[in-house]
């Protein structure tokens, strides 16, 4: 019989799932308003990117004090430790079906290279698209606020920048969440918050 | 106690009340009170005489209205005469040559029935205080007419114009008319704007009869069971003087709506419509109110011009005038609706409705091509007027305009615009005789230009700003219209448009890495599952 933690809390969970909905969304509708191409029409994209930019904020409230609360935020604690040992595995281990480096456990649940991935998201794309966004949505109040010489190109451009950066993490995540013991037993355990291992 | 008062005054109020509507009601029978104003001019014995001619009824508003003259003289609608105080250019009708029927000078007799004056001519005493036209603006009859040929004034007594032609001119009782004077009525100011360049519409495309009456759908301030606005609504008059100038357009109000008393916002231009708005006019979707720095209101609040059934004059060719039909009059040519699409007396036509408007950054600067410029048919077309504006200049909004092009004739040898003589009972106009020689020389001669003696055509453009006929709001345009690649706003400079705009270079390296991260997790998955077989 496999080890079975429970690794994922129920808040947990539902901040990931629905922050996942929350960031696909908007891509979709980042890149209508972008001129990517035409789905809800300019006018709703932009409405739509704009409440779900809200919700995300405000879900983000509640994952902050969750994270500081629980001490979850540990999890994040960047660290170089057996760092290439996992990306060994990845290039060359789990083709041979060798056993992942790094087991997750309640204290630890990510493994080294997702902490740095984690950090890269934390430090630079989502400041980058948080601050770009912002004064997307505040451009009539740059003035007021002194940014005079501030010019929407270059906010946009930033936010763009952001946007693929997000969309390509996106498409690595979808793609490492299958390479578990089975392919689908990471997403098994974001559903259900139960981690085998094997 | 308390009580009981409150009663008795009730009771006073009732009984108040009743003796008004008794009371009113026995004047009623007789004659409305009039609410708007308070005086009768029907009842003033100055008005009751037989008038004799438009300066005999000016005369007789004088002898009450002491300063009205003195104040008409000191206005463009008088002058048609103004400095452009950004380019010192000289402008007003008895500077500029068009491209419409190019130029009042040496045309006045058919001119000046748009002049509020009597007897415009190139020796008009511009100070005679009985020359200003009263009527022309404050009767409400809608009786008062100007015809064509007569210098601005109107006919009284049945007269054979043309001379010799058998067709007569109906004389108008002006006592009636002079009596029924009020404050201007959106039909005074229509006389003339709505039926500028010859006829219903031509010139401007945000202005023709169907502002009489038109329904909300065509514009949402002047619909009579909306808004009701006249023009005087908007172009609030003071003195006389009449607030916005296509001379001396607003380009950009980036003032709060307007406050009356507020020391800075004395001599505002109360046309704009921020003067009323301000900055922030977008309740329910701000987001909107984002456009305002760079966006004219009118550019997204006038979706298309022409929007009455009133089709306006897009292109004038005067170069291919001159032809005759059979029995030697000059031709006409009509379209399917009766809208003549070819005249012999002025060349070809092109008229279009629901016009979508071109955009440009505009700061309110009107550039104008002048008699004395010097213009060169290689450069063709050749601005007639052209508004300045840019991105960058802090002055300027993206606005929509009517461009109107036409070709008309020039001096190909000293290259400048030509004044022609076109309207008159003499054997030199243009629409008598159909002869560009003698039209252009008469045309130069009273005008006291150099001519060459040789004629030639140029193709022209010339800009008007559209900012009439704004729509309701679910009527405005869609986000799409300009946020779009190859939308209305295609064109302009200077400004990053979502949607429209992108960096190539990011979005190169974006996909780039996105399709990376894509193929790279594809062939890893795929090496996984071929190595585990093997395994």
């Amino acid at each position: 019989m496999a080890e079975r933690i429970y690794i994922f809390k129920r808040f947990e969970r539902f901040w990931h799932w629905s922050q996942a909905a929350l960031i696909m969304f908007m891509m979709l509708t980042g890149f209508e308003i972008h001129g990517t191409y035409s789905l809800f029409g300019f006018a709703a994209a932009v409405s739509y990117h704009g409440i779900a930019a809200w919700t995300l904020i405000g879900l983000w409230i509640f994952a902050v004090f969750w994270h500081l609360t629980t001490g979850e935020w540990r999890h994040y604690i960047p660290t170089t430790e057996k760092v290439l040992l996992i990306a060994q595995y990845y290039s060359s281990g789990i083709f041979k079906n060798e056993p992942h480096p790094f087991k997750p456990t309640l204290q630890s649940k990510h493994n080294p290279l997702q902490r740095l991935t984690y950090l890269g998201i934390l430090v630079f794309v989502s400041p980058l698209i948080w601050i770009t966004g912002f004064l997307y949505l505040f451009y009539n109040d740059w003035t007021a606020w002194g940014l005079t010489d501030l010019q929407l190109d270059w906010v946009a451009t930033g936010h763009t920048i952001g946007a693929f950066l997000m969309l390509a993490f996106l498409v690595s995540h979808l793609y490492l969440a299958t390479t578990g013991h089975t392919p689908t037993a990471h997403i098994k355990a974001m559903i259900t918050g139960w981690e085998e291992a094997d | 106690m308390g009580l009981v008062s409150l009663r008795r005054s009730a009771g006073c109020v009732l009984a108040g009340l009743l003796y008004l509507l008794v009371g009113t009601g026995a004047i009623a029978d007789v004659k409305p009170l009039k609410l708007d104003t308070t005086a009768d001019h029907s009842k003033f014995k100055e008005l009751q005489q037989e008038f004799q001619s438009g300066s005999e009824v000016t005369k007789a508003c004088l002898s009450c209205h002491t300063e009205a003259s003195k104040q008409i003289h000191q206005t463009l609608h008088w002058k048609w005469d103004i400095t452009n105080p950004a380019t010192g250019q000289e402008l007003g009708k008895r500077n500029v040559i068009n491209n419409f029927c190019t130029s009042a000078p040496s045309n006045h007799k058919a001119c000046a029935s748009c002049h509020i004056g009597y007897g415009m001519s190139e020796t008009f005493d511009f100070t005679a205080q009985e020359n200003v036209d009263c009527l022309v603006c404050h009767e409400t009859t809608g009786r008062y007419k100007k015809p064509g040929g007569f210098a601005g004034n109107p006919v009284v007594k049945d007269t054979e114009f043309p001379p010799k032609s058998g067709k007569i001119i109906k004389g108008i009782d002006l006592a009636p008319i002079a009596q029924s004077v009020a404050k201007t009525r959106r039909q005074n100011c229509g006389t003339c704007h709505f039926y500028g360049g010859g006829g219903d519409g031509v010139k401007h495309g945000d202005l023709d009869s169907s502002l009489d009456n038109p329904d909300k759908e065509l514009d949402v301030h002047m619909a009579k069971n909306g808004l009701n606005f006249t023009c005087t609504t908007c172009h609030k008059t003071e003195g006389h003087q009449v607030p916005g100038s296509r001379y001396e357009t607003t380009g950009m109000d980036n003032h709060a709506a307007l406050m009356r008393g507020k020391p800075d916002d004395k001599g505002r231009n109360t046309a704009t419509c921020q003067s009323c708005h301000g900055q922030e006019p977008h309740k329910q979707q701000a987001k909107l109110n984002d456009h305002t720095d760079k966006v004219a209101c009118q550019t997204c609040h006038i979706p298309e011009f022409a929007r009455g059934d009133v089709p306006t004059k897009m292109h004038w060719d005067w170069s291919t005038a001159g032809k005759r039909d059979k029995n030697g009059k000059p031709l006409v040519v009509r379209d399917d609706e009766g809208y003549e699409t070819y005249l012999g007396i002025k060349g070809d036509f092109k008229w279009e409705t629901n016009v979508k408007p071109n955009y440009i950054w505009l700061n309110g600067v009107n550039k104008y091509t002048l008699a004395n410029d010097k213009i060169d048919k290689s450069q063709q077309p050749i601005y007639i007027n052209k508004y300045e504006g840019s991105p960058t200049d802090g002055k300027s909004l993206i606005w929509p305009i009517k461009t109107f092009t036409g070709k008309q004739p020039f001096d190909p040898e000293n290259k400048t615009l030509v004044v022609t003589h076109l309207a008159g009972a003499d054997d030199t106009a243009y629409w008598t005789n159909l002869d560009w020689d003698k039209a252009v020389a008469a045309g130069m001669k009273t005008a006291g230009r150099p001519f060459s003696g040789k004629i030639d055509f140029i193709e022209t453009i010339s800009q008007w700003p559209i900012t009439h006929m704004v729509a309701p709001k679910d009527k405005a345009l869609a986000c799409n219209e300009c946020h779009s690649k190859s939308g209305r706003l295609a064109e302009i400079k200077g400004v990053y448009i979502p949607g429209r705009d992108a960096n190539d270079l990011v979005d190169t390296f974006g996909w780039g890495i996105a399709f990376f991260a894509f193929a790279g997790s594809l062939g890893h998955g795929l090496m996984r599952v071929f190595s585990r077989r093997k395994h």
